[in-house]
């Protein structure tokens, strides 16, 4: 890799020249290995553990348990059992979405005028990495700990307010036990992303708008809420497909449950045959990428919305 | 998710809230937060049938006199240790070398390398693991079950982390014109990625590796169904026999969690405020 490479113009002007010209006067004295094999063990590795694991995923779907090509367990994605599970983690995922990202969105709010150096803003950074990353077991944990039947709050609001939650049956380890747990770790997700494009509104607009007689909330109305919608809904999404592919939360909580659709692939993955088929795992696995290109496509687009007002 | 890197924060343009309502907000919001962490800290002060509260049981978890049923427990903390050491190792050896080389010599491999290392993003780790049990399957027969090689699979997991932690240090440097001075000085590559990349992007990799160790210590979905043992997984185990043993140590690995962000939090604004900032 000792020979510049002839056919690239040097990108930065002077700096680059006199190798450059050296080069071409001299062409290819000694024939360099080409850099682009720099990248084969890489490639490799990334086709080994993560182009390789999704084609399986993906393909496992299409066969049966002698691995001949089958569309049986493609057509079980529309089995009332399965199509329960989806519609659960949709709604499921979107509720905590919405939810976590208008709370998220708040907090953003309130940061700002904050100096990004402060204590206040690495508290809020380092704790919103934790609960967003880090989340997984320790929040079933923590949900059992505050609305389990022995938890905190269950206990206070029975024995001072009188309120039993669990009137109608203990609903924690069900669906909508991990709505709070799930909001739990949206909010913190929302502040991470959506900080950055509150910070990349541009001081000149809020001076322009005062300047020609606006308020402050003429600026949010007709300004910074325009600009800000697309980095909103494209946020929204990234919280949507974060609650859709969240798993370890829910299985803490639940060691039997099916009721989301990562517990289903759970199920078939360790009991073989559910619903009586092999391989349903694969065509859960299907599903859920179907769901989550749909959702990260559309994050795609608003995104390069978005990038517009961020320059 | 992308927690790590922010830009040089720039103070928003937008008019700031009152201070009043500022402190609502994070105030009620904050406690909101708070219920649950000190729900985990009651539970594991409570003192069984008798009611009352004690320090018990964290006497126990800090002295390290916990019980041999317990030993599960220490083994899993060093698993996952070691998975956090070899992923950021893959990390370094496979990663940030094939980044440098990218940047400086194949730029239009750029955005194929950018949607690699955030394609993990879109695919859920419970997907992931349905074809990735198939793959641990061979590799169980070619080199046993050691929880080591999930270190491969998890280097897939905080590809996007690391790769945004080390592309804005690498954006923020003038490799190029690093590495010509270098070499028009004389250096060789190797002199060149030790002596001159390497040192200029100390924070980006600190901030990658940090923030790998993070999401490793916390890994429970892949573990789980590939049957290896991790901190997560046994804290799932322990939790059925001794659920406050488990609070404890959940609540422990959240401190050191978020000790460790706040440590990526100061490096990153550390590396901002050098004054090597080009462009």
């Amino acid at each position: 890799m000792t020979t510049v490479e002839p056919r690239r113009p040097a990108r930065r002007g002077s700096t680059g020249s006199r190798g450059e010209s050296s080069a071409s006067t001299a062409p290819t004295r000694r024939r360099a290995i080409s850099p682009a094999w720099g990248v084969a063990p890489f490639a490799l590795y990334v086709a080994l553990f993560l182009a390789l694991p999704t084609a399986i995923a993906l393909g496992t779907g299409f066969l049966d348990g002698d691995g001949a090509f089958t569309l049986d367990n493609v057509a079980a994605l529309g089995d009332p059992f399965v199509v329960s599970g989806f519609t659960t983690s949709i709604v499921l995922s979107a509720v905590t979405a919405i939810i976590g990202a208008v709370l998220g969105a708040l907090v953003c709010y309130a940061l700002i005028g904050t100096r990004p150096e402060g204590p206040l803003r690495s508290m809020i950074d380092a704790a919103s990495g934790v609960l967003a990353q880090f989340g997984g077991v320790m929040l079933a944990f923590a949900f059992v700990a505050t609305i389990g039947i022995q938890g905190l709050i269950t206990v206070q609001l029975r024995d001072v307010f009188g309120i039993d939650i669990f009137a109608d049956g203990v609903w924690l380890y069900e669906a909508p036990g991990l709505v709070l747990p799930y909001i739990y770790f949206q909010v913190p997700l929302m502040v991470i992303i959506f900080l950055p494009a509150l910070e990349a509104l541009k001081p000149q607009w809020a001076e322009a708008a005062a300047t020609l007689g606006g308020t402050t909330a003429t600026y949010w109305r007709r300004i910074a809420l325009p600009v800000l919608a697309p980095s909103f809904l494209g946020s929204l999404l990234l919280l949507f497909a974060n609650a859709f592919s969240s798993y370890a939360t829910a299985a803490a909580l639940t060691s039997q449950g099916q009721s989301i659709v990562p517990l289903q692939i759970r199920a078939a993955l360790t009991s073989e045959t559910l619903l009586g088929r092999e391989n349903l795992a694969g065509a859960l696995a299907l599903g859920m990428i179907v769901v989550m290109a749909v959702a990260m496509s559309l994050y795609a687009l608003l995104q390069r919305r978005a990038a517009r007002w961020q320059r | 998710m992308s927690a790590v890197t922010r830009g040089p924060g720039a103070v928003s343009g937008a008019p700031a809230p009152s201070r009043v309502l500022r402190w609502s907000i994070l105030g009620v919001i904050g406690t909101l937060f708070a219920v649950p962490i000190i729900a985990m800290v009651e539970f594991t002060l409570r003192r069984g049938l008798e009611g009352g509260y004690d320090f018990s049981r964290w006497m126990l978890v800090l002295t390290g006199s916990l019980g041999p049923e317990y030993r599960v427990l220490g083994q899993a903390i060093g698993n996952s240790l070691v998975l956090a050491a070899a992923t950021v190792a893959l990390m370094i050896v496979l990663l940030v070398p094939t980044m440098i080389l990218v940047h400086l010599k194949l730029p239009r491999w750029r955005r194929v390398l950018e949607f690699v290392c955030l394609l993990p993003i879109s695919i859920p780790a419970i997907v992931l693991v349905v074809g990735l049990a198939p793959v641990y399957g061979v590799i169980a027969r070619a080199a046993g079950s050691g929880v080591w090689s999930l270190a491969f699979a998890y280097g897939v997991l905080v590809l996007p982390f690391a790769y945004r932690a080390v592309q804005s240090n690498l954006d923020a440097i003038d490799a190029p014109t690093l590495t010509e001075a270098a070499r028009s000085l004389g250096a060789s590559w190797p002199v060149v990625i030790a002596r001159v990349l390497l040192p200029n992007l100390r924070t980006g990799l600190l901030a990658g590796a940090f923030i790998s160790v993070a999401v490793v210590l916390g890994e429970f979905t892949i573990a789980s169904l590939l049957n290896r043992q991790n901190l997560q997984t046994a804290l799932v185990i322990v939790q059925k026999d001794d659920p406050f043993i488990a609070v404890i140590v959940a609540l422990l690995s959240l401190l050191f969690a978020f000790l460790l962000l706040l440590v990526i939090g100061w490096i990153g604004r550390a590396g901002v405020n050098r004054p090597r900032r080009t462009s």
